[in-house]
């Protein structure tokens, strides 16, 4: 039963479309469900001379992968150090809360100032929205950490530098899985918007952005869904991740 | 062997610059394969004694010397037992009990080796693969127990380890704390709020005084174990200690 219930909504949304797509009759502005299922359906058949749905999908989770991997490899470090030392985080705090509301594409024009249209500039973008929830988190992450289990390991005889890859890590490994669950969500939201930028040749936003110049409503449609899908993937991969891995966390008592 | 504690003080400096006197002065001798309960009245002292002694805090004045070398910091003579929950809920209990010799850097199959003696030991043959959340409470103690012995320290500091476990329990638990401390013959210190515990297990009670604590009295139980707690001789002990706690704890509280 409770499995269906979430498909209700959806299916009258569809439903509705469908009546609405036929009484304007208007693919420039309603495009029928029939014909952006055609797209989906053929997803390696180039689109518009812009290649596939399959390639620029590719091309999008090529980009927010690389930013999110350099986001995490300067994020956590820099989480444990300020997680570790209250006197850095202290004196980083008031910058990180300044920066942080800051969205990711306000950050655009200085980009293509610093690196100029292309990968880097993308990179840069994707980077600034992955870095902040993975940095706060390693920290809570840290700070999380019981102060029992590294007395524990110190008293069994635990250098600084084992406390760190036995205690403290596995500890905060948790939290700092949500933080890179978090950032990679805002990476994946934010790859799409700086891919609808001028300069850029390939990656969904792209598609969908190329395809509006052209009116093909249903490409755009189709662009989004699989948009839609790719986050939902990911996501679920992290959530299955953190129950396999973490599972002590919640079942700790 | 020999742990000498030497003019031991401790005061703690608060954050709106008071410092409060802790514990001391305190002198206390302990020999080798002794099992001394310390008890005292809450607030006392008796955990700032045990982590001090545990090298994870430092002693404001005064020594701890075992075997007339000076202790600072962690020692891996010493192993501590926790009240609260100290297992890492990450690893199984085989890897629980194999921390400390993973952190010397003993390969896989010699620590998991001794880890199962150890946990033979304390009773949990068949638990090795399981995680600390499936475990009870006692369950859990006991493997906090294998993990300080798989060090093979010479002393162990157990603070109020049984505190959280229920009676019956935490019965079982003594009798066994008892059988394992006479095939290992470590020398313990053994905080607890229960004086029947104290005196079931120990052979001196230390009674503190109020903070900062120092010594109020010595008590020797002079029975063997196993102890028949009903025992005349042994409730008289019992009587009068707790008579010192009682008296101790109520010397000028207001109600
Ligand atoms: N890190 C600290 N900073 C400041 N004061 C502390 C600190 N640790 C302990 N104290 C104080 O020192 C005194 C002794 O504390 P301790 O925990 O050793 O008592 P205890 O005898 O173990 O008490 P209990 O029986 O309740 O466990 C207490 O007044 C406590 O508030
Ligand atoms: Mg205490």
């Amino acid at each position: 039963m409770k499995r269906w219930t979430g498909i209700v909504v959806p299916l009258m949304i569809m439903a509705g479309w469908e009546v609405a797509a036929i009484l304007i009759s208007n693919p420039f502005i309603l495009p029928r469900l029939g014909t952006i299922v055609e797209v989906l359906m053929r997803p390696a058949d180039d689109l518009l001379g812009t290649g596939s749905l399959l390639y620029n999908a590719w091309r999008s989770v090529q980009r927010v992968g690389l930013g999110f991997l350099v986001a995490a490899l300067i994020g956590i470090p820099c989480g444990i150090a300020m997680g570790r030392y209250r006197w850095l985080n202290q004196l980083m705090d008031t910058t990180l809360q300044a920066l942080r509301p800051i969205p990711p594409l306000a950050w655009v024009p200085l980009a293509l100032a610093w690196f100029r249209i292309g990968l880097t500039s993308i990179v840069f973008i994707i980077f600034i929205g992955a870095f902040f929830p993975i940095l706060i988190n390693t920290i809570d992450g840290v700070k999380s950490v019981k102060k029992t289990w590294m007395e524990v390991a110190l008293t069994l005889g635990t250098s600084e530098f084992r406390l760190l890859t036995k205690v403290i890590l596995p500890g905060a490994a948790p939290i700092v899985w949500t933080g890179l669950r978090l950032g990679f969500g805002i990476a994946w939201m934010t790859v799409v918007a700086a891919e609808m930028l001028p300069g850029t040749i390939s990656g969904l936003g792209y598609l969908i952005m190329y395809a509006y110049n052209f009116g093909q409503v249903n490409v755009i449609i189709a662009g989004m869904v699989v948009i839609g899908l790719i986050g939902i993937a990911i996501d679920l991969i992290f959530k299955q991740g953190e129950k396999v891995w973490f599972g002590w966390r919640s079942l700790e008592r | 062997m020999k742990l000498r504690i030497t003019d031991l003080t401790k005061s703690f400096t608060l954050e709106d610059g008071n410092t409060i006197e802790a514990l001391g002065p305190l002198n206390l001798e302990v020999s080798d394969g002794e099992f001394v309960c310390i008890l005292g009245p809450s607030g006392c002292g008796k955990t700032t004694l045990l982590r001090i002694i545990g090298g994870l805090e430092r002693p404001t004045s005064g020594t701890i010397s075992l075997n007339s070398a000076t202790i600072e910091g962690p020692n891996p003579s010493m192993a501590m037992i926790f009240q609260e929950y100290s297992l890492f809920p990450w690893r199984s209990v085989l890897d629980n009990v194999a921390f400390g010799l993973e952190v010397r850097g003993l390969p896989k199959e010699e620590r998991h080796r001794i880890a199962r003696k150890y946990i033979e030991l304390v009773g949990l043959s068949g638990f090795e693969a399981n995680k600390p959340y499936e475990l009870s409470g006692g369950m859990r103690q006991r493997v906090a127990v294998a993990r300080a012995l798989a060090i093979e320290p010479k002393v162990l500091l157990m603070d109020e380890p049984f505190g959280a476990i229920d009676a019956q329990a935490r019965n079982k638990m003594q009798r066994e704390l008892l059988q394992i401390w006479e095939k290992t013959r470590k020398t313990v210190l053994f905080v607890t709020h229960s004086v029947d515990e104290a005196v079931y297990l120990a052979d001196r009670i230390v009674i503190l005084t109020r903070r900062p604590g120092r010594i109020k009295e010595i008590v020797p139980v002079p029975h063997h174990h196993p102890r028949e707690r009903t025992e005349p001789s042994f409730v008289e002990i019992r009587r009068y200690v707790l008579r010192q706690i009682t008296e101790e704890s109520e010397i000028g509280t207001p109600h």
